[in-house]
């Protein structure tokens, strides 16, 4: 402790120099912390994943539905606690860029696939005796301003026309990365749109089946007989976890992790050269300094270690200066926040803070152990010298 | 009694024999010093003169444990420094030696008390017992309104007390001063050169010091001449056996 008003004093010498460092390590690490968050939102639904759950589809891709006779078979296969099935819906509030997902599901089996979400009981029993209404996610209501008793119109794209909705419920999630934007509807009411408008290629049809396993141990003896079930009929299934299942959405959106393993990486090398040249210009000014220090006693070893907590501090200061402002980028409102149209959820983890600093502190360990190599094994005599 | 014969006694406080250092410039071999011997006495104040290059600074260096010698050997009150590790070496300086250079050398970030408090925090001290030693110490150089300024808020002389005020702070056993008052106007000089004398009459410092400067040399006890590496003459108003050089 008592040396800490030294190595202050030696990182307020320059004061511009200090703060665009402090600056550097600040914007390196601010995007260091916003592509993890922007990973950490693609992968949300893997996160959240229920280890018990599975996910049936057709083979031919999830734009192709499967039948609403396959749930009482699948419910036969020994293992299969619960079945449900879900629709994407994909309609437009308002403006197209309000993208919010919609599903159509079974109220009946809904809140038991799903225990995370919560939702009062009265809200919810309102929701099953109206055949209109809708339960929304708390993120998409505060979004658009939606209270319970609302009336909303949903314009359909695949399926046309305006649909009118009443906002039963609001749900919550129980933990935080729990999804708030979904926006659930009545099976019942999709399938009397489809009857009166003589849709019949829909009609009969669900887009996925969601299947509870009485133990994750089994998940994989499970998909498997599911897909065995129905192998060389007409619509033919691929099972996977509720996992793998939202990794695939995910990899649909390219391969984010390379993505973000390639700017990161070019943002620390970049980081790394800039820091190291300021460490060495800030070592090499002060060459008769350090061999004053060596010469009334300091040892190389404490030169080395003033350089390097120097550069240490710097880091680490510019880092959580830095992870900070991603933090509060995570935390602006939907609507002065454009990425939170497609990635609702933005998260920066205790653990990505830890590993931001961790990153940061490296790279200024790095960055600065050259010059204070330099530092260590200045020989006071030369040094003098060159003064 | 400063000896330059190579026959002073074991109570001398720094012993030199046979002190030589060579360097190795370009292939050829440069002697700067050849089989020196000094043998100086506790509160004796010694000054090297001599035409640059002859060997004054090296000679210093050497005594105060920076630099290495090619051949020889230094005993300070007692501790054969010549084959120090480098470690021991620079808790060996922390300990014995006060150093004061021609260009101050004080950190321009620290105020004047945190310069001389640098040699006490290597050591053990309360931070209460460090800032009674470096009010004294500032207090005998005359600086103790002045201690909370920085370096560029001083005049050269005033520096050049906190370099001495740091040099004193831990109660070295010898000071090493390289041309003190060499950047200094001659008034500055001779309050330089006042306190020097004060430490080594008042305070009984054992100062050795190179100088160009005849004036200031005429201040010390003894002024030992060195001439391409080798003392030539000896100088005293007091006395110096120097054998052959005498």
């Amino acid at each position: 402790m008592k040396f800490l008003g030294l190595i202050r004093a030696n990182l307020f010498r320059k004061k511009i120099r200090l703060f665009l460092t402090l600056g550097s390590f600040a914007v390196a690490m601010c995007l260091f912390g916003l592509l993890f968050v922007i990973r950490e939102g693609f992968n949300q639904g893997i996160d959240v994943a229920g280890a018990d759950r599975l996910i049936a589809y057709n083979r031919v891709g999830l734009v192709t539905p499967l039948p609403l006779s396959y749930r009482d078979r699948i419910l036969q296969i020994p293992g299969v606690t619960l079945v449900t099935h879900q629709n994407w819906f994909g309609g437009v509030y308002q403006d197209p860029k309000n993208f919010f997902p919609q599903f159509v599901i079974d109220p009946e089996m809904q809140r038991k696939m799903y225990p995370e979400f919560s939702i009062p009981d009265d809200q919810w029993q309102n929701f099953v005796k109206d055949r209109q209404g809708a339960i929304v996610g708390a993120f998409t209501a505060n979004k658009f301003g939606w209270k319970v008793g609302d009336r909303i119109p949903i314009q359909g794209t695949f399926l046309p026309g305006t649909w009118e909705f009443n906002i039963d419920g609001i749900y919550h999630g129980t933990r935080a990365k729990d999804d708030e934007t979904q926006f659930w509807f009545q099976w019942d009411n999709f399938e009397n749109y489809l009857e009166t408008h003589k849709i019949d290629r829909y009609l009969g049809m669900v887009g996925w089946y969601t299947i509870k396993v009485d133990n994750p141990d089994n998940s994989l003896r499970v998909a498997k007989a599911v897909d065995a079930l129905f192998s060389n009929s007409d619509y033919e299934t691929h099972t996977d976890s509720e996992a793998n299942f939202a990794a695939g959405f995910a990899k649909q959106m390219g391969n984010i992790q390379f993505l973000i393993l390639s700017i990161g990486s070019i943002v620390f090398f970049t980081l790394l050269l800039v820091t190291g040249n300021t460490m060495a210009i800030a070592v090499r000014e002060r060459t008769s300094e350090l061999a004053v220090l060596k010469a009334v006693g300091y040892s190389d070893r404490f030169v080395l270690f003033l350089v390097l907590s120097e550069a240490a501090l710097i880091a680490i200061v510019g880092g959580v200066f830095g992870l900070a402002l991603a933090k509060g980028f995570t935390l602006l409102p939907a609507n002065v926040n454009p990425v939170r149209t497609f990635l609702p959820l933005l998260y920066l983890s205790g653990g990505v803070f830890v590993i931001g600093i961790g990153a940061a502190l490296s790279v200024g360990l790095i960055s600065g152990f050259l010059p204070a190599l330099g530092a260590m094994r200045l020989r006071v005599v030369d040094a003098l010298r060159r003064v | 009694m400063v000896r330059v014969d190579g026959l002073g006694g074991s109570d001398s406080l720094i012993q030199a024999r046979g002190l030589g250092k060579t360097y190795s410039r370009g292939g050829e071999q440069i002697h700067v010093l050849q089989a020196l011997n000094l043998d100086v006495q506790k509160g004796e104040f010694v000054a090297f003169m001599g035409p640059s290059g002859s060997g004054k600074t090296t000679l210093l260096n050497l005594l105060g444990g920076l630099d290495v010698p090619s051949a020889g050997s230094i005993t300070v009150a007692g501790d054969e420094i010549t084959h120090m590790a480098r470690r021991r070496l620079t808790e060996w300086r922390a300990r014995h030696v006060g150093f004061v250079f021609q260009m101050y050398n004080l950190i321009p970030v620290l105020t004047a008390f945190q310069n001389v408090e640098l040699p006490l925090l290597l050591t053990s001290l309360s931070k209460a017992q460090r800032r009674q030693h470096v009010e004294t110490a500032l207090g005998v150089v005359g600086l103790s309104d002045r201690m909370h300024h920085f370096p560029r808020q001083l005049s050269g002389g005033q520096e050049q007390r906190v370099t001495i005020a740091r040099a004193i702070v831990s109660d070295p056993t010898f000071l090493l001063c390289d041309e003190p008052t060499g950047d200094l106007d001659r008034k500055s000089a001779d309050e330089i050169m006042e306190l020097i004398l004060r430490l080594v009459k008042e305070y009984k410092k054992t100062v050795l010091m190179v100088t160009h400067d005849p004036v200031v040399a005429e201040r010390a006890d003894v002024t030992l001449h060195l001439e391409k590496g080798v003392l030539v003459e000896a100088d005293s108003r007091q006395s110096v056996s120097s054998g052959g050089v005498r």
